[in-house]
């Protein structure tokens, strides 16, 4: 009776070690290399070379929650004029698909909006001088 | 006996991965934010190159 209470307190006492540990080991990075976030990335890496002026220009902005938005059309060139929503718009898919794997890639899918958040406040903190961004509902120059 | 230390161990492993994780890693979030950001706008590249003549500069000097 004795030696059966003893080898029940040790496998109690492996399942605590067990748990200790790996709450220890928990490391804090997030998973970001998946095929799909790559995809997305380079999908974003290459829309940016059209983006990039626009952000100059201030035709479009960032967005409080982490998106971008057309913040004065008449900044555009003309030629740039009718493709722009379609241009936001695609844009705004992949980095709300991006939100959504970083989550999913960490088997986290409710944490969508919580990286939503986190993206939001280092697009602004990271973006050049003389870009917009929205805070409290109206546009900033940066 | 032993499988049922290995059944003890086994539920002590699979209720610690069900611990790890629930709170939100703010801090880790931001640093991956940072990670994929720099590279879709490209940011160390911009450095490099804003350091590279300076340090050509002082190669030279």
């Amino acid at each position: 009776m004795i030696q059966l209470g003893m080898k029940q307190f040790i496998s109690y006492f492996l399942g605590l070690m067990f748990l200790t540990m790996s709450v220890v080991h928990a490391a804090p990075n997030l998973e970001v290399n998946t095929p799909a976030i790559n995809a997305l990335k380079n999908s974003m890496q290459a829309r940016h070379t059209a983006l990039a002026s626009h952000y100059e220009s201030g035709a479009i902005g960032l967005t409080a929650n982490g998106l971008i938005a057309v913040r004065d059309a008449k900044a555009l060139p003309l030629k740039d004029r009718r493709g722009i929503n379609a241009l936001v718009a695609s844009e705004n898919s992949d980095r709300s698909r991006l939100y959504k794997e970083v989550a999913v890639a960490n088997s986290h899918p409710e944490w969508e909006a919580s990286i939503q958040d986190a993206f939001a406040g280092r697009w602004i903190d990271k973006a050049q001088g003389g870009w917009y961004y929205q805070s409290a509902g109206a546009w900033q120059k940066k | 006996m032993t499988s049922k230390i290995a059944v003890v161990a086994l539920f002590g492993l699979l209720t610690a991965c069900v611990t790890i994780n629930i709170y939100f890693p703010a801090a880790a979030a931001q640093e991956a934010a940072d990670q994929i950001i720099d590279d879709v706008w490209q940011i160390d590249d911009e450095a490099k190159k804003a350091t590279t003549p300076d340090a050509e500069a002082t190669a030279t000097k």
